[in-house]
């Protein structure tokens, strides 16, 4: 065996794949050799950390030395300076945001300080395609501690007791969902796992399936042998590439070492474990969509009841967890329900993982324990607004939830606090915006999301959502009439009230949040014909500021409807009956003598 | 090898963490001055001799390296620093000295005295 | 055993057996919910939500027409939630509806404007621009009008889970979501075999048979024109029903009246030429058993499931009766020696049909089915035209005195009667084959193990040295079902009877809307009753067919035969 002394972690998660790790990666094998260390350091090829802005991320152990953007043309430098004589490549540590501080380790920069991580935990540490890294990790022990000392009865007392809920988005308590596919009859069940993520921006599930796709796998064994169930089906989205190939891998790694397969740890308990490539249907989140696509039909969800736990794929009685959900599962049965339910709020306990994205300093995946502010998360971990511009909102839920205004900053982040805010955990999307957002268009920007992903199977969610995405495009242009505010109230209400699936009963919720908080904001477009933020192009107006302009005729030259007229040297003018919004005066402008209203 | 009980997970782990000590360790650290007076002074065969050693007795540390700390005449400098403990700076070390800082201090807690050169809280 | 379940609707209490439905618990207290996708056992899915209630204790409003009542359940069905909810949906609905009420085909039995109307829906909100999607007139029997297509999915219903024709499906997504065909491409380019079950239960303009109400018209008004009728065994149980009267009603002496009034030359009766059916197929049958030919020997009366057999099923083309159906016999038995016999010039001949069904419409136009040198039949009408056309011309039914058809061959038999309905052809095979078998007159005509709304039926029966293996199927997803046994030669028979509509012809998809297993079972049970009701039950026993063996075709099977009243097939593509 050998024993290296240095270990070089190169990310491969998606992200870091994208902006060049893997040229890193090979400079990297070529350089070690180069300076003859081959023998003494080893690349782990790891999965995501999280920190995707940041990439390709490298990080040096023992010392866990962090290099951020890292290039091709780095890696000679930290091979030599670091690998060799022992000095971290400053310019190359991450700095941070706030205070410029150089911050060479991991563990101490902000965006990780105030996280939790726990179904992250492995992501970015381990190689996710060596089984043995996993195991190194305490990897398959809550699988032998459950199959070898626990009843599945025992099994699901200790997921109940956890407080676990589903991570998906609608939070419904694992064990009790566990419970009711364990007392459906049936001899033949399944256990199903939504890898179907389709929330815009959000890529929780996939850091997980790239990076630690054993955790999945152990927790949807635990789960099988909890319910009784000897097949599973992970479902995950076809353009997730990586995720696919890891865990084809992964699986097949589990095999070999007969982790999955016949009577794992000689209990007599059988599980094998099928991937389903979905086409990415947003409404294939749905369970029963889920479960129709997998049947090889349309992707569309059916009334419930029957439940899945009752009447899921093929007809057996099924059990439908998201992959975050998996993830806890191994932790909690190896640790006990007692660590997991000591974290997190009163009811809604452990970690969440969020993608923070928007308008914020550092954006990526968030592991944080339920109970953090959003102001923690958007502040510290995020590191605040860029360019320091006033925070506005935060969109939590993606398309299915609502936003949260700054005076409710301080909500500590679980479930129920959420919906009583008007938004919701939902997969767990954050998008920040700034003062520069406006809501109405914001709001018009998910409906329409929403309204293109719906099945079109029942009424509501098929001609209500496109109903109200008239009106918003109608308010967004200027159109905009009285009464329009209650007809979305109205229809909203409708559409919540009686669409068949979760996705209709949510498709309202941006506009109803943006109407609780910001609803100013529509009846100034509705009014005033006028949008707060500047944002929606046919209520902005262009006008000449007399005293800046020396009338050196750039704008007019670039107008391409001659709406600006003037002398030369002298202010000029811009004909409101003509303009047609473009903006390209205001940058001609050298003398910011342009203004947007 | 498939496996078929706890036991056998326990052992793919063993070795699965012996692979994985730069990350995962026990918290104890020796740590190899490298810099130029300390490759010149053979920092490099006392690092192997090091490795060598810790393989040999299966330790779960962290064997790291760092850059000119000065002291360049006592080189070359090996720390050890066990978790709670004071670190312990080694001057003019040689690879036969290696096995008795490993045997005696990393793994006894007991501190090579006469090739201490200096103490830190 | 049935638990009983305790509830209240709108605060009144009621005991009703479990997994009952809040609809239907409610209709008991004489509260109608309305309901508008709902077909009970073809279409459960609850997708309209117009049908929503109030639960108590429920986070949203639940669709009462799948739910089942729960114990100690409390149902609001008029809550302002509940109501407004309902108007909200119907408003929806109605909002890219297209508004040409009074010229739609189906002006009068509309079920969502008859559904608007009780709901009490006066102004149509929104603004929303009406539908404008492409008409599909691809073919001679169905015309899908895509702008009226409300989404409910009854047709793709039937279409997928009761015929398995599968030509159908939800395509697109979201507000584009359409019911289309593989590749969009129209009903002909399609595995369609226009049984017309899609329009049975479609419920707006949205499917409808192609009206050939005009053709007709024109022929009655054209002096040039002998305008010949011929009337199907199942209409006579079903046209009433068009008419006003209930389910079951005998109808066929005011029908021929009607017709008779409306302008017709001469109304005769397909029962005579089902008898001819039975001769010539009877003795085909016998021709296979007995000089080792293909069996099972499969009928070939129903145009939708011959369409379906040439679809799917191409490898057993072999096993079909050479037949022609009985209309197409009747059209050409016309154009020939009825011609020759009264003198009519058969070019000014013109041969309606009255059918409970659409894929006659079809199969009159297939344009092999021109054997008499004229095509056999001119046009098809369903009963649901039928019924029109009578009521086009004013005729006051309810006070119409009876009549009989027309000779030579208004006279039809029992056997030819029980065509009709699902087991028929082969109870009426049944009676003439024994009988030219065994040389012996029969005790009992009633062969009841072929008869009834079963999907599928089977029975062994000895003839003469033969013991005979039979089956019957109603439904093409029966059908498929058979002939999958078949291919796999887990089944085996001598003889099978298969007709392409649920209950057979008197389920047919030009039968009056909304065909419920209650309602045929009323229609089925009037044509075993008429067929009781008649003095001859067995085909060969029927003069006018002797006749026409003495005077023409010569003998069953012969020359003339084969050349007038027997078919080929060709494979279709699917």
């Amino acid at each position: 065996m050998q024993i290296y002394r240095g270990h070089v972690l190169i990310c491969a998660g998606t992200g870091c794949v994208a902006s060049g790790s893997k040229k890193v990666q090979a400079e990297m094998a070529n350089q070690l050799e180069a300076f003859n260390l081959e023998n003494d350091i080893k690349i782990v090829e790891t999965g995501c950390h999280g920190f995707c802005e940041m990439g390709p991320i490298v990080i040096v152990y023992p010392e866990g030395i962090f290099y951020c953007q890292v290039k091709m043309e780095d890696v000679k430098e930290i091979v030599e300076e670091h690998l060799l004589k022992g000095r971290p490549v400053k310019r190359l540590l991450f700095r941070d945001q706030m205070t410029e501080e150089m911050v060479p380790h991991y563990r101490d920069i902000d965006f990780y300080k105030k996280q939790n991580r726990i179904v992250l935990g492995n992501c970015g540490f381990i190689n996710p395609e060596n089984i043995k890294e996993y195991i190194a990790r305490d990897g398959y022990e809550a699988l032998a501690k459950a199959l070898t000392q626990m009843t599945p009865e025992q099994v699901i007392d200790e997921v109940k007791a956890s407080g676990l809920r589903g991570r998906g988005g609608g939070g419904f308590p694992t064990g009790l969902k566990w419970q009711f596919a364990r007392d459906a009859k049936g001899d033949k069940k399944y256990v199903i796992c939504n890898a179907d993520e389709g929330d815009p921006g959000a890529f929780m599930d996939r850091s997980v399936l790239e990076g630690d796709p054993h955790a999945l796998i152990e927790g949807m064994a635990i789960a099988a042998y909890a319910i009784g169930s000897d097949e599973g089906y992970i479902y995950v989205r076809a353009e997730y590439p990586l995720a696919i190939k890891r865990l084809q891998i992964a699986i097949a790694q589990a095999h070999e070492l007969g982790l999955l397969g016949k009577d794992i740890f000689g209990s007599g308990f059988n599980f094998k474990l099928n991937i389903k490539e979905g086409a990415g249907a947003f409404v294939c989140g749905e369970e029963t969509a889920l479960i129709a696509s997998i049947e090889g039909r349309r992707g569309e969800p059916r009334v419930r009841p029957p439940f899945p736990a009752n009447k899921g794929l093929w007809g057996k009685p099924s059990n439908v967890n998201n992959v975050e959900t998996f993830a806890n599962v191994p932790r909690i049965i190896a640790k006990g329900s007692q660590w997991y339910a000591g974290m997190g709020t009163e009811k809604s306990k452990g970690t969440k993982v969020f993608a923070l994205t928007g308008k914020v300093k550092n954006t990526g995946l968030a592991e944080v324990t339920m109970g953090l502010t959003l102001r923690e998360i958007i502040f510290e971990i995020g590191g605040g607004i860029i360019d320091d511009k006033k925070f506005k909102a935060v969109q939590i839920g993606g398309p299915s939830g609502g936003c949260i205004p700054e005076q409710l900053l301080d909500l500590p982040i679980d479930y129920d606090s959420l919906i009583s805010a008007g938004a919701m955990m939902g997969s767990g999307g954050l998008v920040v915006m700034d003062e520069d957002t406006c809501m109405v268009e914001l709001a018009r920007f998910f409906l329409n999301f929403t309204q293109m992903e719906s099945c079109g199977k029942c009424t509501p969610c098929r001609e209500g959502t496109k109903i109200m995405l008239d009106i918003l495009e109608r308010i967004t242009k200027g159109e905009g009439k009285e009464g329009d505010i209650e007809l979305l109230e109205s229809l909203a209400k409708t559409i919540k009230s009686t669409s068949l699936c979760g996705l209709g009963q949510t498709a309202p919720n941006p506009v109803l949040a943006t109407l609780r908080y910001f609803r100013d904001e529509y009846e100034a477009h509705i009014k005033e014909k006028r949008c707060p933020a500047g944002v929606c192009t046919a209520l902005a107006s262009y006008s000449i500021l007399e005293d800046k302009c020396i009338g050196c005729t750039a704008c007019a030259r670039v107008c391409p409807v001659n709406a600006i007229s003037g002398e030369v040297k002298k202010p000029h003018k811009i004909d409101p009956a003509k303009c047609i919004k473009c903006g390209a005066c205001a940058q001609a402008c050298k003398f910011n003598a342009i203004v947007k209203k | 090898m498939a496996i078929k009980t706890a036991e056998d997970l326990k052992k793919i782990k063993e070795v699965a963490l012996d692979e994985a000590t730069a990350r995962i360790n026990d918290g104890t650290q020796i740590m190899v001055g490298m810099g130029t007076c300390g490759i010149a002074a053979g920092a490099r065969d006392v690092m192997t001799a090091i490795m060598e050693e810790v393989g040999k007795r299966n330790l779960k540390i962290a064997i790291t390296w760092t850059g000119c700390i000065g002291m360049c005449e006592k080189e070359v400098l090996v720390d050890v620093l066990r978790p709670g403990e004071k670190r312990i700076t080694y001057g003019n070390v040689t690879p036969q000295i290696v096995p008795r800082i490993i045997t005696e201090h990393v793994i006894n807690g007991n501190i090579v005295e006469e090739y201490v050169v200096g103490k830190l809280d | 055993m049935t638990k009983n379940i305790n509830l209240t609707i709108n605060g009144q209490h009621l005991t009703v057996p479990e997994d009952t439905t809040i609809v239907d618990a409610a209709r008991q207290i004489g509260i109608e919910i309305p309901t508008l996708c709902h077909l009970k056992d073809t279409n459960e899915i609850g997708v309209c939500r117009v049908c929503v209630v109030e639960v108590k204790g429920a986070r949203n409003l639940i669709p009462s027409c799948i739910t089942k009542v729960t114990e100690g359940m409390e149902v609001m069905t008029n809550s302002p939630k509940a109501r407004e909810a309902r108007e909200m949906v119907m408003n929806l609905i109605l909002a890219t509806h297209p508004k040409d009420c009074l010229t739609c085909d189906r002006n009068g039995d509309c079920e969502l404007r008859t559904l608007a109307d009780k709901m009490g829906i006066k102004k149509v909100d929104f603004g929303a621009p009406v539908k404008d999607l492409p008409l599909d007139d691809s073919n001679p029997s169905i015309i899908r009008d895509q702008s009226k297509c409300i989404l409910c999915r009854r047709c793709v219903s039937v279409c997928n889970e009761v015929q398995k024709v599968s030509a159908i499906s939800m395509i697109n997504r979201g507000i584009g979501t359409t019911v289309g065909t593989a590749f969009d491409r129209g009903l002909a380019d399609s595995p369609c075999v226009f049984c017309g079950q899609c329009v049975n239960v479609c419920p707006t303009g949205a499917l409808t048979e192609r009206y050939n109400l005009r053709e007709v018209w024109d022929a009655l008004n054209d002096p040039e024109k002998h305008v010949v009728i011929q009337t199907a065994p199942a209409i006579r149980v079903s046209l009433g029903e068009e008419l006003g009267e209930e389910p079951g009603t005998i109808v066929t002496k005011k029908m021929v009246s009607a017709l008779r009034k409306v302008g017709f030359d001469k109304v005769f009766d397909t029962d005579f030429t089902a008898d001819l059916t039975i001769m010539e197929e009877g003795h085909e049958f016998l021709q296979r058993l007995t000089e080792n030919g293909k069996l099972p020997l499969l009928t070939s009366c129903s145009p939708g499931w011959v369409n379906y057999i040439e679809t799917f099923y191409p490898e057993f083309l072999d096993n079909v009766s050479s037949c022609k159906s009985p209309q197409q016999m009747f059209g050409a038995v016309i154009k020939t020696y009825y011609a020759e016999k009264f003198n009519i010039d058969p070019a000014t001949i013109y041969t309606v049909s009255a059918m409970p069904c659409t894929a006659k419409k079809y199969e009159a136009n297939r344009p092999e089915m021109n054997s008499s040198g004229y095509q056999d039949v001119d046009a098809v009408l369903t009963t649901r035209e039928l019924g029109l056309l009578i009521k086009e011309a004013g005729i006051d039914w309810k006070n119409l005195e009876d009549s009989q058809f027309d000779e030579p061959f208004g006279e039809g038999t029992g056997a030819g009667v029980i065509f009709g309905s699902s087991g028929g052809v082969m109870e009426a095979a049944l009676r003439t084959l024994s009988e030219v078998v065994t040389g012996k007159e029969l005790d009992n005509l009633d062969f009841k193990a072929v008869r009834g709304l079963e999907g599928i039926k089977e029975a062994e029966l000895t003839l003469g040295e033969h013991k005979l293996k039979v089956a019957v199927a109603n439904g093409l997803g029966n059908a498929q079902k058979i002939m999958e046994g078949l291919k796999t030669k887990e089944l085996d028979y001598h003889f099978v009877e298969i007709m392409a509509c649920p209950g057979g012809c008197i389920g047919g998809g030009g039968q009056p809307r909304l065909s419920s297993p209650e309602t045929r079972q009323k229609r089925m049970e009037a044509i075993y009753k008429a067929d009781l009701g008649l003095p001859r039950r067995k085909s060969h026993e029927n003069p006018a067919v002797q006749e026409l063996y003495k005077e023409f075709l010569k003998k069953p099977l012969g020359e003339k035969s084969h050349h007038l009243l027997h078919t080929s097939y060709t494979p279709q593509d699917i």
